[in-house]
């Protein structure tokens, strides 16, 4: 089934249906399926995951550089204590959102366009979630101590962690958000690995596909405690959505640092959030639906969906941006005006103002359809907005830290080339774990998408 | 329908991981903290060989020397110093000279090159100890380090962990001792330690919510 490409109104092109032509339940298992169950490597293929595989060398060798020499190969000093660890970490972690938000929020409020893109977020969330693990872990300089950080009955220092302190509910936020995120995925794709099993012809993947099927066999008590446990799980997550990124905003609202003691900080984050989420969704399924002919199943439909979202949490992003800046103003605060004051124009000024480009400017143009229905303008968009998200992180860390109280303690802040090669190192993890995933693993659930095609062929 | 790739016997295995997993997942964490307060993974009671094998007991039990005339800083400093190879010679150019036993002590003082001792009590480099506070609120040598008196070869008397540490700084009464007594390798705690210890608290101005803050040791 070629997907046709004619010519069309931006209007017509948005209007496609969430599903294409496929006609079968068939020939929905074998599109999907096939991508995965092929004997042949693609070339392209094995170049991405060439280059993502020596992208996450470098974070090897950064990593062994970190544990040599220790955290002082990294740029921070003794004022600005927080650098791209934590804007890393907060990065991805956002990124990670909109995994959650497709799969749980759209799941019980049931929005169909949810289907076939749930499975690749997910996977999504669970590999950004990594890479923002590899920040928190490593960046205490003892790693092997990290279970310090835990409630863990019998640690040999005699003492429980800091409860009242906003590190210590980051730990059981980021560490619930990846085992809950773990399970909703694996639950989702049960009943696909059982598939897989089935269809496999070679022996050894018939075994692999099959242990991880739990054998699954699809009797109708199976479907009945899978849909008891996927709705059970979707309960779970859909707070997480909220709660992680709020924790990761305490880290900064409960301290008394200038521009960073401001309460509108939890609901920002979290919109901030779920706008890179979006984006990062996109920068993936718009390449994604067109190297794996997809389109059936990726329609326009979901891409205008999400560039919606995109734009919608944009907007929420940029009142945040403007309220941090009135905050400042009417906090009567001298320290908090002169913060405000060095945002805009300090010795930082042009990150501030690349962030309103990205952040502000650019997603303004999402409010047109012909912008909507033009994938490789939307792509673009989309990475402008992954590197505007960065930069709000980079605007509230070292900004702030630079500049606080006492002029004596100013700093200065730039990254070492340690710090550089481990964050290009985390998007190889990342882009290494996706290449994976979409090899081995249906980057579209299969008998979810047969379900919405049962909904479509019966609704009269 | 393809052919069954497990066989139904692999139900019973799944069911027995499952069990094994959970048991294996309550057990592994208590063997990680019975095996981290364990002697060996502490090294405690583990006589560390030296370049030379100076024998406290000899020192301070045989001869009688006092612990502050090697280790000079003790009362005024972080740090309670290790004898310069200078103070070794006051004796040993005459005792012992010229045998093998002392051989490294004689070419450190020919090539005028420092003995390199192996640290017994080393502590991360995170933590902070002073020396000098401790002698000043009473609290006895052989509280940490144990009957140095008694240790032909140098050992670690206590793991060092930081539950160790704030036994004391939590219950400093349990072990201060009158600071006469300080250096009284024989020192024996009276039977109203609880008493006493209460008593020198007070005197000697422990201030016992202070010592147990984070940045009383880690700065």
């Amino acid at each position: 089934m070629q997907y046709q490409e004619t010519r069309r109104t931006p209007a017509e092109v948005l209007a496609e249906p969430v599903l294409g032509s496929v006609q079968t339940y068939e020939q929905i298992t074998d599109r999907i399926a096939s991508i995965v169950l092929t004997d042949k490597i693609q070339l392209g293929w094995l170049v991405a995951l060439t280059i993502a595989m020596s992208m996450l060398g470098m974070m090897g060798v950064s990593l062994l550089g970190l544990f040599y020499w220790g955290v002082g190969v990294w740029g921070l000093n003794n004022r600005v204590d927080w650098g791209f660890d934590i804007i890393n970490l907060v990065w991805w972690i956002g990124i990670g959102h909109a995994g959650t938000l497709i799969s749980a929020i759209l799941l019980i409020f049931r929005q169909e366009w949810r289907t076939s893109i749930n499975r690749f977020a997910e996977a999504m969330t669970l590999f950004a979630v990594a890479c923002a693990g590899i920040y928190p872990t490593f960046h205490t300089g003892r790693p092997w101590l990290d279970w310090w950080l835990g409630p863990v009955p019998g640690v040999s220092t005699g003492m429980w962690p800091n409860f009242r302190s906003p590190l210590v509910w980051d730990v059981f936020a980021i560490s619930t958000y990846a085992s809950v995120s773990i399970l909703f995925w694996y639950v989702g794709l049960v009943p696909d690995l059982a598939t897989l099993r089935d269809r496999a012809k070679n022996k050894y993947i018939k075994v692999i596909y099959g242990l991880f099927a739990l054998g699954w066999r699809g009797s109708a008590m199976h479907w009945k405690r899978y849909n008891t446990a996927y709705t059970i799980l979707a309960g779970l997550s859909m707070p997480l959505v909220f709660s992680v990124h709020t924790v990761i905003s305490f880290d900064f609202a409960t301290s008394q640092v200038p521009g960073w003691h401001v309460t509108i900080f939890p609901p920002y984050f979290v919109a901030g959030a779920v706008f890179a989420g979006f984006a990062m969704v996109l920068t993936l399924a718009i390449p994604l639906r067109h190297v794996y002919g997809l389109q059936d199943f990726i329609t326009m439909r979901h891409i205008n969906n999400m560039a919606k979202i995109m734009l919608a949490t944009g907007i929420f992003v940029v009142y945040g941006y403007f309220l941090e800046l009135f905050f400042g103003w009417y906090s009567g605060n001298e320290y908090e005006m002169a913060l405000t004051y060095n945002r805009l124009f300090g010795p930082y000024a042009w990150s501030f103002w690349a962030l309103i480009f990205c952040n502000g400017v650019v997603p303004q143009l999402l409010w047109s359809t012909r912008v909507r229905s033009n994938e490789v303008v939307l792509f673009g968009i989309a990475n402008v907005v992954s590197v505007g998200m960065w930069l709000e992180r980079f605007v509230i860390i070292p900004v702030s830290l630079t500049r606080t109280f006492l002029p004596a303690s100013w700093g200065w802040y730039f990254p070492t080339r340690w710090e550089l090669s481990l964050f290009f190192g985390s998007i190889g993890l990342f882009l290494t774990m996706f290449f994976l995933f979409i090899r081995v693993l249906p980057m579209i659930s299969i008998f979810e998408v047969r379900e919405l095609a049962h909904h479509k062929m019966h609704e009269h | 329908m393809s052919a069954q790739v497990f066989h139904p016997s692999t139900n019973s295995l799944a069911r027995t991981s499952l069990l094994v997993g959970a048991l294996l997942a309550a057990i592994i964490p208590a063997l990680l903290a019975v095996y981290i307060r364990s002697d060996f993974y502490s090294r405690v009671r583990d006589p560390l060989s030296q370049p030379i094998p100076f024998s406290h007991e000899r020192h301070v039990a045989g001869n009688g020397m006092d612990c502050r005339y090697c280790h000079t800083s003790v009362e005024n400093a972080a740090f309670a110093g290790i004898p310069a190879t200078e103070t070794c010679m006051t004796c040993h150019s005459q005792v012992l000279a010229g045998t093998t036993l002392i051989q490294n002590i004689q070419t450190s003082w020919d090539t005028d090159k420092p003995i390199v001792w192996t640290r017994v009590n080393d502590l991360p480099d995170y933590v902070f100890i002073n020396h000098s506070i401790h002698i000043s609120k009473g609290v006895g040598c052989d509280t940490c380090h144990g009957p140095v008196n008694q240790m032909r070869l140098t050992w670690r008397e206590h793991p060092l962990q930081m539950e160790w540490c704030l036994d004391c700084h939590r219950h400093p009464e349990k072990f201060l001792r009158p600071r006469e007594e300080v250096f009284n390798m024989n020192y024996q705690a009276p039977a109203d330690q609880l008493a006493l210890g209460e008593r020198l608290v007070k005197e000697y101005n422990v201030n016992t919510s202070q010592i147990t803050s984070c940045s009383t040791c880690h700065r």
